[in-house]
């Protein structure tokens, strides 16, 4: 994390060397940092760039991994590709905003997590497939899905998606 | 693991050294542990079992010279899979418990743990080595030959199966005409769907005029069930680098981008390592091998937009901008990213390079077809028994690939059709199972190669059903551009909403062919031009589906809800009330050991009954 949130925009442009074609990682970077792109610093890199917010705000939201809101606690990601589909993955997801009351790509009411169905996670031998805070969990049911969802703690754990061997 | 200790090398003979002292510091007898943690068998856990495996092996002290995590195997239903060294001994579905047990059977007793070995469904017959396993069998593998063999966190691994020694003969030995010339000669054709001659496409980068000029690696797998690409990044990421520079080097250009899906952060990571790796052996970056020849290589992921998998769209975002492509009335090998020549390719026409400079073009055109030359890699998915990941030579037949090497259907179910091309794609019904797959037999039959996926369906997947999930799919990938794109698929999710209700009319699948044509010939890109296919291509082998659905209000699938019934076999029913209880609108009626019927007038088919019916008696009739 960069500790000075000030010096957020300045450290990431750096980066990039200002190369405003890299406007997208510069905001990937941007979402690492703080889990979504806050107003204000999406105001600071348009002024360090030259570019009207309006592009911004265009780019932000046409890619479906963007966020203009804080995400939950937790992140959960269903893949909706096609085997998944096929095997029952429509009706899980269903299921998920109708007992969570929650939207695709949005944030249950009580912050636990943020939501995705994405287009196919490419392990498609697993189907239907979720990723839970970047555990992968195959094979999944309606019911199994509800289990882990339920299960899931409702303070912060640590991150596992930086295992490596 | 990683090198440390950076080092350049500084010419060819200076590799080929490093190659022998690597090649000789790897005895054919010495023991080792390959663990898969490609995606699908990380997720079964894999990644522990490593750890496991590491730790045994420095515990034991049992000669072990490595535990290396490798990439995808490719026979991703059997996962997690673990090769143990020397013998190739391949275990399947292997669990934390097993590792005490191969270690100390195999590994340190030379003997083979019977019950882990792949055994033949058909023949109950045990298989030790990949090579017995009939899924590896009818497959020809170059672009995944080193997929599952080397470690794809380390160069070291790399250079010893012979890597970089295409780059290092191209770019001492060969001029750019050459290599260009050699391209040729291979007849490789673009593997990311287009099938456009890849020589062709190099030569008029290398001929536009204009500087600089960028190479692109298109490695936004967008296709929902194809991960061909993606298990080629995390498995065998330098054999892409070093197709890149090849192909940089023929071109004339001094930058290349990869842009790789955000969904597939594995192979983010090992392209990072590998880049990484490259420019401290001095094989990418300033000066390559010595050669006086520049090229760099930068990363760029993906926002998740389907639509960026085409050329346009993907420059486009590279540029920073939202992903919309344009009309190319000029090429983007003229005019591309900023406005310069730009070549771009697949990530798996790359990865044929390295072979094609090695092996020569000749080698690479005996193989396949008269204008499909090569192999392809298909994941082949859906209701089939082996899912998994396959590279076939072009030319094998479909049923081939499903039944030989899927293993034919899964749960004995009938074959009904399978889907090739992702969304854009169509499916080819079971009469044409002895198509041969090339190029421009799929198009003949109304789909197309596509990217590779191939998802096998069976008689319980509705055709009507599919068409609309891959329509609402490219209805929502639509970037809004274009006008026949954007409301044309939105009329046609329409009516095929409305006929999966039961509320077809005679002159949907009129009006479906119509819009469909209209979106083919007026849309701006790709997406949009193939956008109809899903649905032409079912209403070409499975009309009568359509008109069960419009004129009877059937699914003869039994999948779309509503369009057939409920009922309940009285043998298999045990009486047990779930049923009658947890029926919304107490359509169902019986006692104690009697049992139950559902009413059919008063049935709304919510299919709840099914659901918790725990003796499988609830019936779609």
């Amino acid at each position: 994390m960069i500790a000075d949130q000030e010096q957020l925009i300045e450290v990431i442009v750096g980066r990039y060397d200002g190369d405003e074609g890299m406007l997208i990682p510069m905001m990937q970077d941007i979402q690492a940092e703080c889990g979504y792109l806050p107003l204000d610093q999406l105001r600071r890199l348009a002024r360090r760039l030259q570019v009207p917010l309006s592009r911004l705000y265009a780019v932000a939201t046409f890619y479906s991994s963007f966020r203009l809101a804080p995400k939950g606690l937790h992140e959960v990601t269903l893949c909706v590709g096609t085997v998944c589909y096929l095997k029952g993955a429509g009706a899980i997801s269903e299921q998920i905003c109708k007992e969570f009351e929650v939207a695709a790509g949005g944030t249950t009411p009580d912050g636990l997590f943020s939501y995705q169905p994405v287009n196919c996670v490419g392990a498609c031998a697993l189907a239907p497939v979720m990723i839970v805070d970047g555990e992968y969990h195959g094979g999944l049911t309606s019911e199994t899905a509800m289990k882990i969802l339920r299960g899931l703690p409702a303070e912060a754990q640590p991150d596992k998606t930086g295992a490596k061997p | 693991m990683t090198v440390l200790d950076a080092r350049r090398v500084a010419g060819p003979a200076d590799l080929e050294r490093e190659r022998q002292a690597l090649r000789k510091r790897r005895s054919s007898a010495a023991k080792r542990v390959r663990v898969c943690i490609g995606t699908g068998c990380a997720a079964k856990g894999s990644r522990k079992i490593y750890a496991m495996f590491a730790e045994a092996a420095k515990e034991l002290d049992a000669g072990v010279e490595a535990v290396t995590c490798v990439g995808c195997h490719g026979f991703c239903e059997r996962g997690p899979i673990v090769v143990v060294e020397p013998g190739e001994i391949l275990y399947q579905r292997v669990e934390e418990p097993d590792v005490a047990e191969i270690v100390r059977e195999t590994v340190v007793g030379g003997r083979v743990v019977e019950r882990l070995l792949y055994e033949d469904p058909a023949t109950g017959e045990k298989a030790a080595t990949a090579d017995q396993i009939p899924f590896y069998k009818a497959q020809e593998r170059i672009v995944l030959a080193h997929n599952g063999v080397i470690d794809p966190t380390s160069i070291e691994d790399y250079i010893a199966v012979g890597g970089y020694a295409a780059l290092a003969k191209a770019l001492t030995t060969m001029t750019p005409e050459e290599v260009l010339e050699e391209v040729a000669r291979s007849g490789l054709r673009g593997r990311g769907g287009g099938g456009f001659p890849t020589a062709r496409k190099w030569r008029s980068c290398r001929q536009a005029a204009g500087s600089p000029k960028y190479v692109i690696c298109n490695g936004d797998e967008g296709d929902p069930g194809a991960f061909m690409d993606r298990s080629l990044m995390e498995g065998n990421p330098h054999s892409i680098l070093e197709g890149m520079t090849i192909g940089a080097y023929a071109i004339g250009s001094a930058q290349g981008y990869i842009y790789v899906r955000n969904e597939y952060p594995l192979a983010v990571r090992h392209l990072r390592g590998a880049i990484e790796q490259s420019r401290q052996w001095g094989l990418l970056g300033e000066d390559i091998l010595g050669s006086g020849f520049c090229f760099d290589i930068r990363i760029n992921r993906g926002g998740g937009a389907f639509v960026c998998g085409e050329s346009t769209a993907l420059m486009a975002s590279l540029e920073g901008r939202p992903g919309e492509p344009r009309a190319k009335y000029v090429h983007t090998v003229e005019s591309g990213l900023h406005g310069k020549p730009t070549n771009l390719n697949n990530v798996e026409t790359w990865a044929n390079v390295p072979a094609i400079i090695n092996r020569g073009g000749e080698w690479f055109a005996s193989i396949g077809t008269a204008d499909s030359k090569g192999t392809k890699v298909f994941s082949l998915v859906g209701q089939v028994v082996n899912t998994g990941l396959v590279e076939v030579p072009m030319g094998i037949t479909l049923r081939r690939i499903i039944e030989e090497i899927g293993g034919g259907v899964k749960g004995g179910k009938a074959f009904k059709a399978v889907q090739t091309g992702g969304p854009s794609g169509g499916c080819i019904p079971a009469e044409d199972m002895d198509a041969r797959v090339d190029f421009d037999e799929l198009t003949k039959l109304g789909s197309m190669m596509g990217s590779g996926g191939m998802i096998v369906m069976d008689e319980g997947t509705c055709m009507v059903n599919v068409a609309k999930y891959f329509l609402n799919f490219l209805r929502s990938e639509s970037c809004g551009k274009c006008t026949p794109c954007r409301e044309g698929l939105a009329q046609m999710l329409h009516i095929l909403d409305r006929i999966a209700r039961g509320e077809g009319r005679p002159g949907d699948v009129e009006s479906l062919e119509k819009l469909g044509k209209l979106l083919e010939g007026t849309a701006l890109c790709a997406l949009g031009k193939t956008a109809a296919n899903p649905v032409l291509s079912t209403l070409r082998y499975f009309r009568d589906e359509y008109d069960a659905h419009i004129f009877r209000q059937r699914c003869p699938a039994k999948e779309c809800r509503g369009l057939f019934n409920y009922e309940i076999d009285p043998e298999a029913c045990k009486a047990c009330g779930i049923c009658l209880k947890n029926c919304p609108v107490d359509a169902i009626t019986g006692q104690k050991k009697v049992p139950h019927v559902i009413d059919q007038s008063k049935c709304t088919r919510c299919g709840t009954c099914l659901d918790k019916c725990p003796f499988g008696a609830v019936l779609k009739v």
